[in-house]
């Protein structure tokens, strides 16, 4: 059979040639964070308080672990254990799962508190008004990667089953689990910027 | 061409567990007020943790040395163009609006 065309190292410099547009679409983000956190400190604190620390916290340990549980999945592919990298990326998008619908409790409680752009609360809330204008682009915006990249490791999944990435082929999935480590590292600042603030 | 190198799970098993310590210590902090010093030893500590995260679980350390010339330039670039915003930012009289 004709043997496509691979080219390993150009893969992987296209992969983060995109993670570098990522990180700048995130850092103009984070720019405007800094640049309202220095005009209303007062109220970006007391957003922060409004913040359970405890989601917060519990979905960065979820992300990290499942950035961990992506890495071992790389490192058992590599080994030929193609069972337990499939195990590991199914734990994978299962904490992807889980972050996910924390986000969901979490949003739920603040609209129900009427607190979500264009509320009558937000209208005259200013410094607040922006702050939580900010905390839903930015995690939603975040939130939207999640979902990408639990599709991007499912693909993955598929892939392997079907034999097409292997342990002698694996550029596919260490694309992917770049996509998800990004994912990571951004929630790494989002989480203390947003509910550590106060 | 594939440059196949192994990360054994033993290491992955440490950052993970030094990512979970630097959590700890992120949160602990923020419960004590230091004023504008808490966002300091915040964004210290996550840098430290995203330095984890890139070495290790993404692979850095052990990829082209190309590469991880490109990755800290992108890095300089975000900082330049967060640091020379607040050159502007940072020395405006208070506009109160």
């Amino acid at each position: 059979m004709h043997e496509p065309h691979k080219d390993y190292l150009g893969d992987k410099f296209g992969m983060w040639l995109f993670l570098f547009t990522e990180i700048l679409l995130f850092g103009g983000l984070f720019l405007l964070y800094a640049i309202y956190l220095h005009r209303y400190p007062a109220e970006f604190h007391q957003g922060g308080l409004e913040l359970s620390r405890i989601f917060g916290a519990a979905n960065t340990v979820v992300l990290i672990t499942s950035s961990f549980t992506v890495a071992l999945a790389i490192s058992a592919l590599q080994q030929g254990r193609r069972g337990l990298c499939q195990g590991l990326l199914a734990a994978t998008i299962a904490l992807a799962g889980v972050f996910m619908v924390n986000k969901y409790f979490e949003w739920s409680a603040k609209i129900a508190h009427g607190i979500y752009p264009g509320s009558s609360e937000m209208a005259q809330a200013g410094g607040t008004n922006i702050f939580f204008g900010l905390y839903y682009v930015m995690t939603g915006a975040h939130g939207l990667h999640v979902v990408i990249g639990a599709a991007i490791l499912g693909f993955c999944m598929l892939r392997i089953g079907q034999g097409r990435v292997t342990a002698e082929d694996f550029g596919l999935l260490e694309n992917g689990g770049l996509y998800w480590h990004l994912v990571d590292l951004v929630w790494i600042f989002l989480f203390p910027l947003f509910y550590l603030i106060s | 061409m594939t440059h196949k190198h192994i990360i054994p799970f033993g290491l992955l098993a440490k950052i993970w567990l030094a990512l979970m310590v630097l959590t700890g210590v992120t949160v602990g902090v923020a419960s004590f007020d230091f004023g504008f010093l808490n966002v300091l030893v915040a964004m210290s500590v996550a840098s430290a943790k995203a330095l984890l995260v890139v070495l290790f679980f993404m692979h850095l350390k052990y990829e082209n040395r190309v590469l991880g010339a490109f990755v800290i330039l992108v890095f300089v670039i975000l900082a330049i163009f967060i640091g020379f915003t607040f050159f502007d930012v940072a020395w405006r009289p208070e506009a109160g609006a």
